[in-house]
């Protein structure tokens, strides 16, 4: 076990004790969340309210992560999503409409999917093939992914996940069908894509604070929580490394 | 039920995150066997993903006499083609992978052309859609490195000072991508662990 072994896995548990501990009832009533604004997700939150209102669905894509790949936190994200969606259009009789690049994403999807028609009891809407696996290449996924988004009349569309350069086609044509889009992704290639091509987006880390933004869970608040204190850390060990080094003493 | 499908994933996270830090043989092997079932299953599921896309997507569109019901029976035919080509001639089979290459490659292409075409316009839309401080100064960073990268520049090479300067620009992007990185890493790591104790579950069995 080497240093770096040692370091990570303590980084590990503090991360895991850290989560627990703002999690826990006391921690949130002596210290109560205080969230910045994020304009995009505060409009996400409106277009979901107004697709209610019109009877229009949510359509949201998860990208083409792996389930078996290191890079698919930002899918789960996005998993979590998708169930404060379909939590905030419970009164809806359209529920959200789910694709993604993975079978085993797809499979969630529908298990999230599920899940919300039993905690807000609209078993009647529920529809299994409305998470479903759009293509199994990146293009194939993303053409699938917009003929979803078409066929389904959604007028809100979101964009969280994995996703490469195909992420231009989502965007770019989304706007012909729908009347809002928010993207988000952890890849660079994708951000950059995004900012070209899309009016409301995320950028770095602020995809993970899209499930505390759409629905009050501790878990989620607690890991901002968490997030911002290793953001912290991390800059000043930078810092300081930066200030030794320029010193001579590093 | 329930109960039991948390307990089975956080235990199966929790051994594979420890046979990931300690090198310890019995717990190195259960996480190898661990992995191995997670990539037969995600192999299944994405079996069972592609048979929803077919019969729950596209063949029921046909059935219903959809307006895109030619599109989808085309989509049926090539995946039954693939499928039967895929069992009878072998994935690693010239044939197979010549009749892969030979359409699928050529498409993705030229929707990847298309792309870069509709990145450029979009590129050139940036200020329409962003006007804002943030757009402003994407946009001219990217004209700037679109110069800097170009060569145009290349002279600058044997004036010291100037070259300096340059260079340092050239490390800005770097950067910047290593903040929106570590950002992203913290993230991941903070969302990884929320689904590995369980706080956090995008499955529900």
């Amino acid at each position: 076990m080497t240093a770096w072994d040692v370091i990570g896995f303590l980084l590990v548990l503090a991360t895991a004790a850290g989560i627990i501990i703002f999690s826990s009832k006391q921690v949130r009533g002596k210290y109560p969340a205080l969230f910045r604004k994020i304009p995009a997700i505060t409009r996400l939150k409106r277009a979901v309210g107004l697709s209610v209102e019109d009877g229009s669905r949510v359509h949201v894509t998860l990208g083409k992560a792996d389930l078996t790949e290191a890079a698919n936190t930002s899918t789960l994200v996005g998993l979590s999503a998708l169930h404060s969606i379909g939590q905030l259009s419970a009164n809806s009789d359209q529920p959200p409409i789910c694709t993604s690049g993975d079978g085993g994403f797809a499979l969630l999807s529908k298990d999230v999917l599920r899940a919300v028609a039993m905690e807000t009891n609209t078993r009647e809407y529920y529809d299994p093939d409305l998470g479903y696996l759009s293509g199994a290449t990146p293009f194939s996924y993303a053409l699938g992914a917009l003929d979803a988004l078409e066929e389904s009349g959604a007028k809100t569309n979101v964009l969280i996940g994995n996703f490469g350069v195909e992420a231009g086609w989502l965007t770019g044509n989304a706007e012909k069908h729908a009347q809002f889009t928010l993207a988000a992704s952890d890849s660079l290639v994708a951000q950059a894509v995004f900012m070209a091509t899309s009016q409301d987006f995320v950028i770095g880390e602020e995809l993970y604070a899209v499930p505390a933004y759409l629905a009050y869970r501790p878990a989620h608040i607690a890991s901002l929580r968490v997030q911002d204190i290793l953001r912290f850390l991390v800059g000043g060990a930078l810092l300081i490394g930066a200030l030794l080094k320029s010193l001579g003493l590093l | 039920m329930k109960i039991l499908n948390i307990i089975i994933a956080v235990a199966a996270g929790l051994i594979v995150l420890l046979g990931y830090f300690f090198r310890i043989p019995a717990i190195d092997d259960l996480r190898g066997q661990l992995l191995n079932w997670a990539v037969t299953l995600s192999g299944v599921a994405g079996l069972i993903a592609i048979l929803n896309l077919i019969f729950g997507v596209h063949w029921k569109r046909v059935k219903e006499k959809h307006e895109r019901r030619g599109a989808s029976l085309v989509i049926i035919i090539s995946f039954a083609v693939t499928l039967v080509a895929g069992i009878f001639l072998g994935p690693s089979s010239p044939g197979f992978q010549k009749l892969v290459t030979h359409v699928q490659v050529p498409i993705e292409s030229s929707l990847m052309a298309l792309l870069a075409i509709s990145l450029v316009v979009a590129s050139l839309k940036i200020l329409q859609r962003h006007r804002s401080w943030m757009g402003f100064v994407f946009f001219l960073c990217v004209v700037l490195f679109l110069i800097l990268n170009s060569g145009v520049l290349a002279f600058t090479s044997e004036i010291p000072v100037l070259r300096d300067f340059l260079s340092a620009f050239h490390h800005a992007p770097v950067a910047g991508a290593r903040g929106i990185l570590l950002g992203i890493a913290l993230g991941s790591l903070a969302a990884g662990i929320r689904v590995m104790i369980g706080s956090d579950r995008p499955y529900n069995g």
